[in-house]
């Protein structure tokens, strides 16, 4: 068998001239019915079996040719009069303007024309981008010139009204362009002026944008689809075209019988209308083609837009098999490399088993299982027959696999340590899309290690996550070496660790690793064998009367032995705050030689996101598998502590007592006070302005710091009169879970509520709520609420406190939605850009963008958060060294 | 092919913290830059003749100018642009 083949070097679109099109029609459409009053189809109308054959069985009379072979063929519609096409007028309006309305030349003198051609061939050639800049210059410049430099005719101003109409103003007046007029233009364009003006007369001479004749799709671009009924329903494009062939008609039969000129002109521009809508239904000035019902027709410009559309949902986006959708659910207990599938979707999802002589007896019991046991196999094919077994039909399962032979393909049901992509939309960065390894377990839900929830942004209250199977050993390898969990501990942002601990695993740190924490070996040992932990116990800490050993011991254990490190923990704040290691409040980590001799582990040490922290350097220095081994076993006994330990709130630990809240009430009084004066020399007129503002403006700047002062004094009392062992402030304190702030919102005050900056203002006339007289600037009429969660809110304080949540919402929606467009549009710019070997960045068509990656060449992902080396790190580590 | 008429262009834009250094490259040196990229003088990003800078340096089309910007990064990156007649 001898086939030629050939290599596309090139693709180029131009403008169907109407001689193709009428050369390539098999049928033209004159009759705007679709079937006889017997049901078959109507000759010369849009149903014509001319089109192609498209029911089951029917042979085409064009090709001869049952439905699966032929192609479909065009018809045409000729047109009474010619017609514009949306557009393509854009391209006609930049010629008309350009170009002289007597001899059609282009308006500039040929000396000029001749050297801006030689220009214009040159920049296509090299600098296609800036051709087109180019051509823009031409035109605009040839259109500026108001008589013709060829014939001395003088030019008018032509007004484009999109889509579809001219007008030219004349010294007589305004006056309606026909397409005949522009079409004699257009065909008087010399093809030299016509490339000047970016066009390109070989593949799309000017005049063949004014239609002649329109083109009709095959029957297979609008198949109709029979109802349940045995009703044939039409495609909304066979819907158009009638309309189209209707109107035609009806121009043709005017014209034919010399109807009156108005009448004429009338039903040509319905025609015009007409076919505009039919490309586009949604332009403007045009009227939209509806249904009976009201619907508007999804014509052809609609079924190419839009997230839906042909190039968004069917080429940039297709649906995929071999993929997995349900939601997830936490294990701490699996690895972070690995991820839960459920045993029912483990059936479904296969891999493609080449069997080899290695292992056929492996590929046996696959088979032996059949579709429905897990480990099994869904289909058999075999290389001999080059069939396909579904092994759900087949009844011998036991002679089928001992006929197994190598080089067959057994579907084999996904198995333990088979690798899979694991996705979370929105996929914002690349670590959305992440290669685990299968674990089969019982349950409906995926199950994933919270340690790897940062990457995906994945939380559990109901987030839904993808799995895909890669098939082919190149994508395994891939998705193994590059996008394993493991791999991508640091982010390629600034390389701190994206995956890491949050909320119970930094509690769970915290409290393993404070100054008072004792554990018995009852304790140690329950502890590391949660954590896999294989080797000896250290030295107990104290001996007696028992044996005791502090949980910096057991972190220790796990870290590197040479390790050493120093830091400020996240509780080195305010009154714990030290800046060396002589810290009597164990707010600085000290690591020394793999020994955590000093300080607590919190979000600072073990936290994600945190650069240069414990989890971070380890990472870096000792290796990815290292820092995954450390999240796999000591994070694991983290979590245990805390559940050894407990860790709870109830009211009592969001109370604080009578003396203190009275210290608030005072300072509540206090700020009122004062409040209340600046209103009073406000009304008198002897208010201190702030330079720059309105009298108006410096109270309400005022009132808001002076309450921002009376929140911030009434947090330091409230976090005062803390006990440190409350869980509530030791989740704020190490970085768990909330902040101060919201302490001070339980215990003390919300304060003043704000909407849009502002102290709240709107809702009444000239007051926020009935509950107020008008004109009230106090402190509680505007938005300042002094209740807390503890002890509830007033009804008033209650509506301003929604009214300022209320405004966290609608700014999420409108941040989400306009950064998403951003995102789309930053990745489909930069999406081939590429680093070659040689350290530059260069685009697809080998554009040179950066002569050095980031101009320093420098991974981010490989550094301290962005420094290729920390010099104070490096004469740390060498000075300790013994 | 200059479009529009030159411009007068202040010498005083050279001095502006946010002007990086421009300079033009002899035709050695041109050569030397693209044999070390590898690449013909078209794939290096383009510089229009109308730019202030390239008209106060007086670069013609076809003239590769070496720009010296300070860097967060490098703390100084060399990069080069081709000047092109539109
Ligand atoms: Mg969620
Ligand atoms: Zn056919
Ligand atoms: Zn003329
Ligand atoms: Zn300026």
């Amino acid at each position: 068998m001898s086939e030629e083949r050939f290599i596309l070097s090139g693709i180029k679109f131009g403008v169907l001239p109407p001689y193709e099109i009428s050369r390539m029609a098999r049928v033209t459409v004159t009759r705007p019915e679709l079937y006889e009053s017997d049901g078959t189809p109507v000759m010369g109308g849009p149903r014509d079996p001319h089109f192609g054959a498209i029911e089951p069985g029917e042979a085409c009379p064009v090709c001869g040719n049952r439905r699966d072979n032929c192609p479909g063929h065009f018809g045409k519609i000729d047109l009474a009069r010619p017609v514009l096409i949306p557009y393509y007028s854009d391209h006609v309006n930049a010629v008309l303007q350009a170009t002289c309305r007597s001899c059609s030349r282009i308006l500039l003198p040929d000396e000029q024309v001749k050297r801006m051609l030689r220009v214009l061939r040159t920049l296509k050639a090299r600098w296609p981008q800036l051709a087109s800049n180019f051509i823009r210059e031409i035109r605009k410049q040839a259109a500026q010139n108001s008589v013709c430099p060829h014939c001395g005719a003088r030019q008018y101003r032509i007004r484009y009204i999109r889509p579809v109409v001219f007008y030219e103003e004349r010294p007589e007046g305004e006056v309606r362009l026909t397409p005949i007029e522009i079409r004699d233009r257009l065909e008087k364009v010399r093809n030299e002026d016509a490339e000047l003006l970016g066009l390109d007369p070989e593949a799309s001479r000017p005049e063949w944008m004014v239609a002649t004749v329109l083109p009709v799709p095959p029957l297979a671009v609008r198949p109709p689809i029979t109802l349940e009924t045995g009703l044939k329903s039409e495609d909304d494009l066979t819907h158009a075209l009638v309309e189209i062939i209707r109107q035609n008609e009806r121009l043709k039969h005017y014209l034919a019988t010399s109807a009156p000129e108005t009448m004429v002109e009338d039903s040509w521009i319905a025609l015009q209308h007409m076919i505009a809508a039919y490309i586009d239904n949604e332009l403007p000035n045009v009227f939209v083609l509806q249904h009976r019902g009201g619907r508007p027709l999804k014509t052809l410009a609609q079924r190419l837009k839009g997230k839906e559309g042909r190039l968004r949902g069917n080429l940039s986006g297709k649906r995929v098999n071999y993929s997995a959708r349900t939601v997830i659910s936490p294990d701490p207990e699996i690895s972070i490399n690995e991820v839960g599938v459920p045993i029912e979707i483990a059936m479904i999802l296969t891999y493609p088993l080449r069997v080899t002589p290695e292992n056929i007896e492996e590929a046996r019991k696959y088979v032996l299982n059949g579709p429905y046991k897990w480990p099994g196999a869904t289909y058999v094919i075999k290389a001999r027959t080059r069939t396909k077994i579904d092994l759900r039909y087949h009844r011998n399962h036991k002679q089928l696999a001992e006929s197994l032979e190598v080089g067959d393909i057994v579907e084999r049901h996904l198995l333990d340590g088979d690798i899979v992509l694991f996705n979370r939309q929105p996929s914002l960065h690349r670590m959305s899309i992440l290669a685990h390894r299968v674990r089969v377990m019982k349950g409906k839900t995926f199950r994933l290690n919270p340690l790897v929830c940062p990457p995906y942004n994945a939380d559990f209250d109901g987030d839904e996550m993808n799995l895909h199977v890669p098939r082919i050993e190149e994508a395994v390898a891939e998705a193994e070496e590059i996008l394993l969990v493991e791999k991508n501990i640091k982010t390629p942002r600034y390389g701190g660790p994206i995956i890491g601990g949050r909320q119970d695993y930094i509690s769970g740190a915290y409290l393993m690793t404070v100054k008072t924490r004792l554990l018995t070996e009852e304790e140690v040992l329950e502890l590391l064998s949660k954590a896999g932990y294989k080797g000896d116990l250290p030295e107990p800490a104290i001996l007696h009367p028992k044996p005791l050993w502090t949980g910096k011991q057991i972190v220790s254990l796990f870290l590197p032995e040479d390790f050493s490190y120093e830091g400020r923990a996240k509780i080195n704040a305010g009154p714990l705050a030290c800046d060396n290691y002589d810290c009597f409040n164990d707010s600085y980590i000290v690591i020394r030689n793999g020994k955590l001799l000093e300080g607590v582990f919190d979000k600072n040490a073990i936290g994600a996101e945190q650069p240069n922290n414990v989890l971070h350097i380890i990472a870096l220095e000792y290796g990815d598998a290292k820092a995954r081994e450390l999240l796999d076993t000591l994070y694991r006994s983290f979590i245990r502590m805390l559940e050894v330990r407990g860790l709870t709130l109830s009211l009592s630990d969001v109370d604080i007592p009578q003396r203190a809240r009275d210290e608030i009430a005072k300072l509540t009084e206090e700020a009122k006070k004062e409040i209340a004066q600046m209103i009073k020399e406000f009304h008198e007129g002897k208010l201190e302005p702030i330079p720059g503002r309105t009298m108006e403006e410096s109270l309400e700047i005022k009132i808001i710091n002076r309450l921002q002062e009376l929140f911030r004094k009434s947090q330091e009392v409230a976090v005062n009169y803390m006990d440190p062992f409350n869980d509530v402030f030791i989740m704020a304190r190490t970085g768990a879970r909330g902040s101060e702030t919201n302490i001070a919102q339980m215990v003390a005050m919300l304060g003043q509520q704000v909407v849009r900056g502002k102290r709240i203002h709107r809702g009444f006339r000239k007051r926020t709520l009935a509950h107020f007289v008008e004109n009230d600037l106090s402190p509680e009429a505007k938005g300042f609420v002094k209740g807390n969660f503890r002890y509830g809110l007033r009804p008033t304080e209650v509506f301003f406190h929604a009214a300022a949540g209320r405004e966290g919402l609608v700014d999420t929606a409108v941040k989400t939605s306009q950064s998403g467009y951003m995102q789309r549009r930053l990745i489909n710019a930069l999406n081939d850009l590429v680093v070659l070997h040689d350290g530059t960045v260069r685009d697809a068509y080998g554009n040179l963008i950066q002569i050095k990656y980031g101009e320093d060449g420098v991974d981010p992902m490989k550094t301290y958060h962005g420094d290729p080396i920390d010099v104070d790190r490096l004469i740390e580590k060498y000075s300790h060294v013994r | 092919m200059p479009s529009r008429a030159r411009r007068r262009v202040s010498k005083k834009i050279l001095e502006h913290e946010l002007v990086p250094k421009h300079e033009v490259l002899s035709f050695e040196e041109a050569v030397e830059v693209l044999r070390r990229l590898g690449i013909p003088p078209n794939r290096l990003p383009a510089i229009s003749v109308n730019d202030p800078i390239v008209q106060l340096l007086g670069a013609k089309p076809g003239d590769i100018i070496r720009i010296i910007r300070k860097s967060p990064t490098a703390g100084e990156a060399e990069y080069y642009r081709i000047v092109v007649a539109f």
